[in-house]
């Protein structure tokens, strides 16, 4: 898509792009292309040289069993979330397409957790799961329940994704509701005339045309799952106990800061890149099929 | 006040596409000059050309004594209403008609003066601090053409100015536009696909079609004697009835008669009338009515051809024949009827349509 | 409609309403916690009504700190993060604008060689490339400074495709008109294009704020001094400690006010809101 009627204009367009290009250079290239750079590399332990080692870095990642518990940590975790959040948002969706008074108060009251920080609701979630303070906790554990995600590591994994959930509902409610309003209302006419049931009408025809809405939203999560969810994982457990909620993510954040090798951690940052850039070619691929509607 | 001329224009697009294959126009002082023809055959191309929206590939476009291919729009004296309008909505309609003249720098006490008197003129006196999506189409369609008269340019350029209009403010607008113009003594140029439209406004009426000229005229000429076979079919309506001569030339009195480079016949619907008797040298046709309409004041018939061979009824094959007769006549269908010309109402064309021939 | 049953309704109702309950209850209990003096909320027995040290705890967590744990009243965090949001925002709608409009409404060499540069940028979130971003911002002495905070956090394609993507929608005949009006490629730009960009200036306005207000892992880092660090980050500094130690009413109350400004922007500013969200994601 391109305007056919445009300005001419030799100097000025690129001082109109300077101030993008600028910090996206700075900011962005050099970094990304740093961390790959990095990859290939040991420092000493002070820090003060390094030497090139090629793919030694990545070989010591893959060899590490660690690695592979973070990645089926990130695993569960994402698939956790995602199917979760978008169950729960879909059913809240489609209780508030019908039309009902006050229907926008709903959808207020539906999507203001977007708003709140990701660490901010781990700590809200923490506070209220607290082994010894929680308001929630108390009733687990006087039920006989040894409820403690300090000490058990699934008890933490449910705390995170409870979190993570609770936040990204929000996000999932507002583009099925979106999606589910722009279905003609004649489709779903139609299929009643046809003699199909409300549950009926759900699954053949109205879940069917929200395929595309379904598919944009679970790449759309997995990658908040990956990155955003991180200030939820630090906020609630740091990544443990003993490592049972350190994701992928939060290992590059921990290995490369608190373990300080920087190499394995720029090894592991273009694993990642690899995974993201794979997800948004999927997703574009989707918005390339979207346009061809 | 001036003359357009446009010498030899053509516009080639990077593609390779022709767009304007060669153009000379000529429009007089104060005339209104109307390009007519199917969408795509480059009315709004040229239309843009001379506006200096698009660039001309070569040939030259004369305004008032000036070439005008390398001068910015804003420096060509030219105004413009456009198709859509073009009003910038964040702006009052008073804005939407100083815009250009602040930008123009001219004092604002001047523009109050011109943006008051074209409101007056216009009709829009109350609604100058009004947005435009505050307006109703005709209203907008007023503001548009109160824009261009506050620049008291040269020339006018209209891009399909009513087509967005229900019809029957669309005629209202036409007769409007034309009564404006004659009052400014403007000269104009004005696009437009629908040949009523053009008929009724132009002094001089060019028909284009892939980017040629077809015809360059006044309307009732062009009507009249069409000259080619395009130009036949697409002004007048319904349509000029068009037929290869074969069929019927030994009908024409003394076949000798029609030149022999006669390749179709063309007869329009209203030239037609019922009778048995073929008029000397002229012509005569068994039609099997198929479908009738009823307008009022006249009555279409559409007809088969009984002397050749026809197809399904259902479809309009070239042996079809459409006759207007006037008032409410009632032959009915399946019927036979016989529908007679004159000799001095055939137009003759050459066989590939592109030349009219003296009947 | 099809079939409008007052049954199907109440069951709509009451479904949603179940769903409003939990989604409130956590930011609800927070609240009360934050209205009680320490004591109680370490004890387990948290009420479930609000207790009466509301004003009290705020008014140190806004305009005193905690005693141990923190050396910075939250009103200084809640600048910082006002700043720090508002810069990302502005500066973000600034950088992108100006090059969507270049993009979109000229010709020149190496447009689309621009376009993607930027484009790619939507791949890689700050998480994967932190280290060496936090070196160049410790190089050029951004440490602990709003520039830092700031500057990495706008090198994003998502406000340059959504201003691309409304410019498209703007019809070519108002450049023409203002062409025709004598206007050139920056009065255009400031008369017309501006004026009809406001509403998508304003969405994506809404959504950068609550992205730079919400963000974490950034302002973790390059962060030293305990002056310049945002509200998110005060609070897990706060309970960064053995936690019967932690001022939890303090901590809650602090979230509380951590909330509010992005949430009372989403439910005041919805329609902004969700236009932001739905625009730049597509």
């Amino acid at each position: 898509m391109e305007k056919s009627v445009v300005f001419n204009g030799k100097l000025l367009p690129y001082l109109l792009l300077a101030p993008q290009l600028a910090i996206t250079l700075i900011f962005f290239y050099w970094p990304a292309s740093q961390a790959i750079w990095q990859s290939f590399l040991r420092e000493d332990a002070f820090g003060l040289n390094s030497e090139f080692v090629g793919l030694e870095n990545y070989q010591a990642l893959f060899a590490q069993p660690e690695y592979y518990t973070a990645i089926g940590i990130t695993v569960v975790f994402s698939s956790l979330v995602t199917v979760l959040s978008l169950g729960v948002a879909l059913l809240f969706a489609t209780q508030a397409d019908k039309n009902l008074k006050g229907g926008s108060v709903y959808k207020t009251l539906m999507i203001w957790p977007y708003a709140v920080a990701p660490a901010i609701a781990g700590v809200l979630w923490f506070f209220i799961f607290h082994p010894t303070l929680g308001t929630l906790a108390r009733p687990l554990r006087a039920m006989g329940f040894d409820w403690n995600p300090m000490l058990n590591g699934t008890h933490a994994m449910i705390l995170v994704v409870m979190a993570a959930v609770w936040k990204q509902v929000a996000y999932n409610f507002l583009f099925f509701l979106a999606g589910l309003q722009a279905i003609p209302k004649s489709v779903i006419e139609a299929g009643a005339i046809d003699g199909a049931g409300p549950l009926r009408r759900f699954w053949t025809i109205i879940f069917p045309l929200l395929s595309p809405t379904t598919f944009f939203l679970l790449v759309v999560n997995i990658v908040y799952v990956f990155f955003e969810t991180f200030g939820i994982i630090d906020a609630v457990t740091s990544g443990g106990p003993a490592g049972s909620t350190t994701t992928m993510v939060y290992k590059v954040f921990a290995d490369g800061r608190l373990g300080g090798d920087l190499g394995g951690s720029a090894a592991q940052s273009v694993v990642l890149m690899v995974i993201v850039i794979a997800l948004t070619a999927i997703q574009f691929r989707y918005v390339e099929r979207k346009v061809q509607y | 006040m001036a003359n357009v001329t446009l010498r030899n224009v053509r516009k080639v697009y990077p593609g390779g596409f022709e767009a304007i294959k060669g153009i000379d126009i000529e429009v007089g002082d104060g005339q209104f000059c109307v390009l007519v023809g199917p969408s795509g055959c480059g009315k709004s191309t040229l239309l843009r050309m001379v506006a200096g929206l698009e660039t001309i590939s070569s040939g030259e476009i004369d305004i008032g004594g000036r070439i005008v291919n390398a001068i910015e729009p804003a420096e060509r004296d030219i105004a413009m209403v456009f198709q859509n309008y073009a009003l910038y909505p964040h702006m009052s309609v008073y804005n939407n008609m100083a815009y250009g003249l602040r930008n123009r720098r001219i004092p604002e006490s001047e523009i109050k003066t011109r943006v008051e008197d074209a409101a007056r003129i216009l009709e829009l006196g109350t609604m100058l601090e009004r947005k435009p999506r505050q307006l109703s189409g005709g209203q907008r369609q007023r503001v548009a053409m109160g824009r261009a008269i506050v620049r008291q340019p040269k020339v006018f350029l209209f891009d399909e100015p009513l087509s967005n209009l229900d019809a029957k403010l669309r005629i209202a607008m036409r007769v409007e536009i034309r009564k404006l113009q004659r009052r400014l003594n403007t000269t104009a140029i004005y696009v437009t696909h629908d040949q009523l439209e053009a008929m009724t406004l132009a002094d001089i009426l060019v028909v284009m079609n892939g980017g040629r000229v077809e015809q360059i005229g006044n309307p009732l000429e062009i009507y009249q004697k069409p000259a080619t076979t395009f130009v036949a079919s697409f002004i007048g309506a319904p349509p000029m009835n068009l037929m290869p001569i074969e069929g019927v030339r030994a009908q024409l009195l003394g076949a000798d008669a029609v030149p022999a480079a006669a390749g179709q016949l063309g007869i329009r619907p209203e030239d037609f009338e019922l009778g048995d008797t073929v008029p000397a040298g002229g012509i005569g046709l068994d039609l099997r009515v198929d479908a009738i309409e009823h307008v009022g004041a006249e009555t279409y018939v559409y007809g088969a051809r009984q002397d050749v061979g026809h197809t399904d009824s259902l479809s309009a094959t070239a042996n079809d024949v459409i006759v207007r007769l006037p008032g409410v006549a009632s032959p009915q269908i399946g019927t036979r009827i016989r529908a007679v010309a004159a000799r001095a109402k055939l137009h003759l064309f050459s066989a590939d349509g592109r030349q009219r021939l003296s009947v | 409609m099809v079939e409008h049953r007052p049954l199907r309704d109440l069951v709509a109702y009451a479904v949603l309403s179940l769903g409003i309950l939990i989604f409130a209850f956590p930011v609800y209990v927070a609240f009360v916690a934050s209205t009680y003096d320490a004591a109680t909320v370490v004890s387990g027995n948290l009420p479930l009504v609000p207790g009466g040290r509301m004003l009290e705890n705020y008014y140190r967590a806004v305009f005193v700190g905690g005693s141990r744990f923190m050396n910075e009243p939250v009103g200084v965090l809640l600048l910082n993060s006002f700043v720090t949001a508002i810069g990302i925002a502005v500066g973000k709608i600034f950088i992108s604008i100006l090059s969507a409009f270049a993009i979109v409404y000229f010709r020149f060499p190496f447009r689309k060689t621009a376009f993607w540069i930027i484009f790619i940028t939507l791949m890689l979130p700050v998480e994967v490339r932190i280290y060496p971003t936090y070196k160049i911002v410790a190089d050029l002495r951004m440490l602990d400074t709003y520039a830092g905070l700031i500057l990495p956090l706008i090198a994003s394609a998502t406000g340059t495709l959504l201003f691309r993507q409304f410019f498209m929608t703007v019809p070519d005949e108002l450049l023409e008109a203002s062409r025709i009006d004598g206007a050139g490629p920056l009065r255009f730009f400031w008369d017309t294009l501006l004026p009809l960009s406001m509403t998508t200036v304003a969405a994506l306005f809404v959504i950068q704020f609550i992205y730079g207000w919400n963000q974490y892992l950034w302002p973790l880092l390059i962060t030293t001094k305990d002056s310049m660090q945002t509200i998110v980050i005060g609070i897990k500094k706060m309970l960064t400690t053995t936690d019967e130690l932690a001022e939890w009413q303090l901590a809650m109350a602090t979230a509380v006010l951590a909330m509010l400004p992005p949430v009372a922007v989403v439910v005041f500013m919805q329609r902004l809101f969700v236009k932001g969200l739905v625009e730049t994601e597509k």
